[in-house]
C-alpha cells in the first residue's frame, strides 16, 4: 500500500475511533451504525458480486438466517449471541452451498435469477413458521444488566457503534487479504472470462462457492449484530427482497469490486435515506426508493464503476 | 511413445456431425498442425480435447490415462494448455494480472507467480505492456497475452487455435518465431492455423480435416502431394 494511503486509512480508523466521544446523541449514532451495518453487508455482497462476478439477489437469506438463529438463541435461552454469530455464519454458508451447488454449473443470470426464488422462499417459510414466530416475529428479550456476553447494550449505543465497526473492519480486511492472494485472481478471473479462466486450470464451480460462502457467513454475522441491535425482527425486516436490492445497490453506486465502494455507497444512501423520510415523512413513502433507482442508472450509464469510479477518473484526470 | 492419442473421437450438434472418429496422436516435443476449410471441425477438435466439448463417441487419452470425461480444469492441471480461436482475455485485468491467473496454477505464492508471468510476458514480447488494462491490447498484443497466459501455467502440450489469423503481416514473422522456440524448448504443439506457409514451415507433421474428418495425416511434404487434400482445400496452385 502506498504510503499516503496507509496513513489515510489510519487517520480514517482512528476518526471512526473517536467519533461516539463527539457524536453523543442517540440519533446521529443510529445514523452512523446503520452506515456502517450497510457499508459491511455490501462488502460481503462485493466479494461474491463485485470480485467473482455473480449477482446474488437473494442476500437477505442469510442476513435473516443470522438474525434469526441470535434470536432464538435468546429467546430460548440456548447460548450467548456471540456463540449465535458463529453458528448463524455456518448456517449461512451451508446454505449458501446448497444454493450455489446446482446454479454454479450454469452460467449467465441464472445464479440472480435462483437466488431471488431461493429469497421468495424463505421469506415466505419465514412468515408461516411458528417455531420461529411466523409473521409475528420474535422480540429478543431484554437482558440486564448490560454485558458483552449477552450483547446487549442499553445504556449507550457506542459499544453497538463499535461493534459494528469492527464487523465493517472485519468485512474489508477479508476483502483485502483476498484481493492480495490467488483466491483473489481467480474470482476475478471467473468474473471476466469464465471459460479462459477453466482453461488456465481454475476450479471455476469451486471458486464460486468458496466466494458464496465467505460473503454468507459475512452477511449473517451483520444479520446477528442487528438483531441484537433492533432487538425485535419478523420475516419483512430481515428476509425482504428489497433488503437484498438496497444491498446491491448500495456496492453499485459506491463501487463493484472495489475496496472502498460499498463504504462509500453506504455513506451516501442511508443519509439520503434519512433525509427523505424526515422531510417527506410518510408521505414520501418511497421516495428514497426513486432517488435510488435514479442514482443507479445515472451511474450505470456514466460511471458503471461507481462512486470510486468517478474518484479515481479525476484523479486521472489532474 | 505418445504423449496424446485421440482416438475415434465423434462429435454432433442435431443432425450436423462437427467431428467424425477422428484418431490422431501426438508425441512428446512433436508439433503437428491442423489444417482444414472453414467448419472442417478444428476448433470442436480442441474442444473436445480440453474438456470444453464431451465427445459423443471416442477417447483422449494423455499419457496412456483416459481424460475424455474430465473438466478443461483437470485437464488444465494435467499440463494442456491451449489457445481460443475468439480471444478472450481478462479485460478488467492489467496484462500482467491476466498471465498471472496462469502462473497460480503451479504456485500459491503472488510474488513467485508475478515472476512467472513476468518472464511468460517477456517471451511473447509482451513485457513492456506489462501495466497496461487488457482491453487496450491490439488482437495481435491479445493473441500473445493469450500465450503467455497458457504458457504460464508450464504445459507439456500447448493447442493453439490460430497463431496468426487476425494479425497484420509484420507481427506473423515474430509470432512464428515463438512458436519455433517453444517447440526448440521440448515443448509439444498442436497448432491451427490457415496461412499455409507458416504452418508449413513450422510442422512435422500436419493432420488435414474436411466435414469433420481426418482425410490426411502425413509430413508437410507428402501433405501438398496429397489429392484429397488438394481437392478439399489447397487447391491446384499448390501442386507447383
Amino acid at each position: 500500500m502506498p504510503r499516503a494511503r496507509m496513513v489515510l486509512v489510519l487517520a480514517a480508523l482512528t476518526l471512526a475511533l473517536v467519533v461516539p466521544a463527539v457524536v453523543t446523541l442517540p440519533y446521529p449514532r443510529d445514523v452512523l451504525i446503520r452506515i456502517f451495518l450497510f457499508a459491511a453487508l455490501a462488502q460481503a455482497w462485493n466479494i461474491l458480486a463485485g470480485y467473482c462476478g455473480q449477482i446474488s439477489l437473494g442476500h437477505a437469506i442469510f442476513f435473516g438466517t443470522g438474525a434469526y438463529t441470535s434470536g432464538l438463541f435468546v429467546a430460548r435461552d440456548v447460548g450467548s449471541p456471540w456463540l449465535a454469530m458463529l453458528v448463524g455464519a455456518g448456517i449461512a454458508v451451508i446454505l449458501s452451498q446448497l444454493i450455489g451447488a446446482p446454479v454454479f454449473r450454469l452460467r449467465g443470470h441464472y445464479f440472480a435469477i435462483a437466488t431471488i426464488a431461493v429469497g421468495e422462499i424463505v421469506h415466505i417459510l419465514a412468515v408461516n413458521w411458528e417455531f420461529i414466530g411466523a409473521a409475528r416475529g420474535l422480540y429478543i428479550p431484554v437482558k440486564r444488566p448490560d454485558s458483552f456476553v449477552n450483547f446487549q447494550f442499553h445504556q449507550s449505543k457506542a459499544v453497538y457503534y463499535y461493534i459494528v465497526l469492527g464487523l465493517l473492519v472485519l468485512g474489508l480486511g477479508v476483502t483485502r487479504l483476498i484481493e492480495r492472494s490467488r483466491l483473489g485472481y481467480y474470482f476475478r478471473a471467473v468474473r471476466e472470462e469464465q471459460d479462459a479462466a477453466a482453461s488456465l486450470g481454475v476450479r471455476v464451480a469451486r471458486t464460486k462457492r468458496v466466494a458464496f460462502a465467505v460473503s454468507a457467513a459475512l452477511t449473517a454475522a451483520c444479520g446477528t449484530f442487528y438483531a441484537q441491535y433492533v432487538l425485535f425482527i419478523d420475516p419483512e425486516s430481515v428476509f425482504p427482497l428489497s433488503l437484498s436490492i438496497l444491498i446491491c445497490l448500495i456496492a453499485v453506486l459506491g463501487g463493484v469490486g472495489t475496496l472502498w465502494g460499498p463504504l462509500v455507497g453506504a455513506a451516501v444512501l442511508i443519509p439520503l435515506g434519512e433525509i427523505t423520510r424526515i422531510y417527506l415523512g410518510g408521505t414520501g413513502k418511497a421516495l428514497d426508493l426513486v432517488i435510488y433507482g435514479a442514482l443507479i442508472m445515472v451511474i450505470s450509464v456514466v460511471q458503471p464503476a461507481g462512486l470510486v469510479g468517478v474518484v479515481r477518473r479525476l484523479r486521472e484526470a489532474r | 511413445m505418445t504423449l496424446l492419442h485421440v482416438e475415434g473421437l465423434t462429435k454432433r450438434f442435431g443432425g450436423l456431425v462437427a467431428n467424425r472418429e477422428i484418431s490422431f496422436s501426438v508425441a512428446p516435443g512433436e508439433l503437428v498442425g491442423v489444417i482444414g476449410p472453414n467448419g472442417a471441425g478444428k476448433s470442436t477438435l480442441f474442444d473436445l480435447i480440453t474438456g470444453f466439448q464431451r465427445p459423443d463417441a471416442g477417447a483422449v487419452r494423455l499419457d496412456g490415462a483416459d481424460i475424455t470425461r474430465e473438466r478443461p480444469d483437470e485437464i488444465s492441471r494435467r499440463g494442456v494448455a491451449r489457445t481460443f480461436q475468439k480471444l478472450r482475455p481478462f479485460a478488467g485485468m492489467t496484462v500482467l494480472e491476466n498471465v498471472m491467473v496462469g502462473a497460480f496454477q503451479k504456485t500459491a505464492d503472488v510474488r513467485a507467480a508475478r515472476e512467472t508471468a513476468q518472464r511468460a510476458l517477456d517471451a511473447v514480447g509482451l513485457g513492456d505492456r506489462a501495466g497496461a488494462h487488457a482491453r487496450g491490447l491490439s488482437t495481435g498484443q491479445r493473441k500473445r497475452l493469450e500465450l503467455a497466459r497458457a504458457l504460464a501455467t508450464r504445459p507439456r502440450l500447448l493447442l493453439l487455435d490460430e497463431v496468426t489469423g487476425g494479425v497484420d503481416q509484420a507481427t506473423i514473422p515474430g509470432l512464428v518465431r515463438l512458436v519455433r522456440e517453444l517447440h526448440a524448448g521440448g515443448l509439444a504443439l498442436v497448432v491451427i492455423e490457415h496461412n499455409m506457409r507458416v504452418i508449413m514451415e513450422i510442422s512435422q507433421r500436419i493432420v488435414a480435416l474436411q466435414l469433420g474428418q481426418v482425410i490426411a495425416d502425413a509430413s508437410p511434404a507428402d501433405i501438398v502431394r496429397d489429392r484429397r487434400v488438394i481437392d478439399a482445400y489447397l487447391g491446384e496452385s499448390w501442386r507447383t
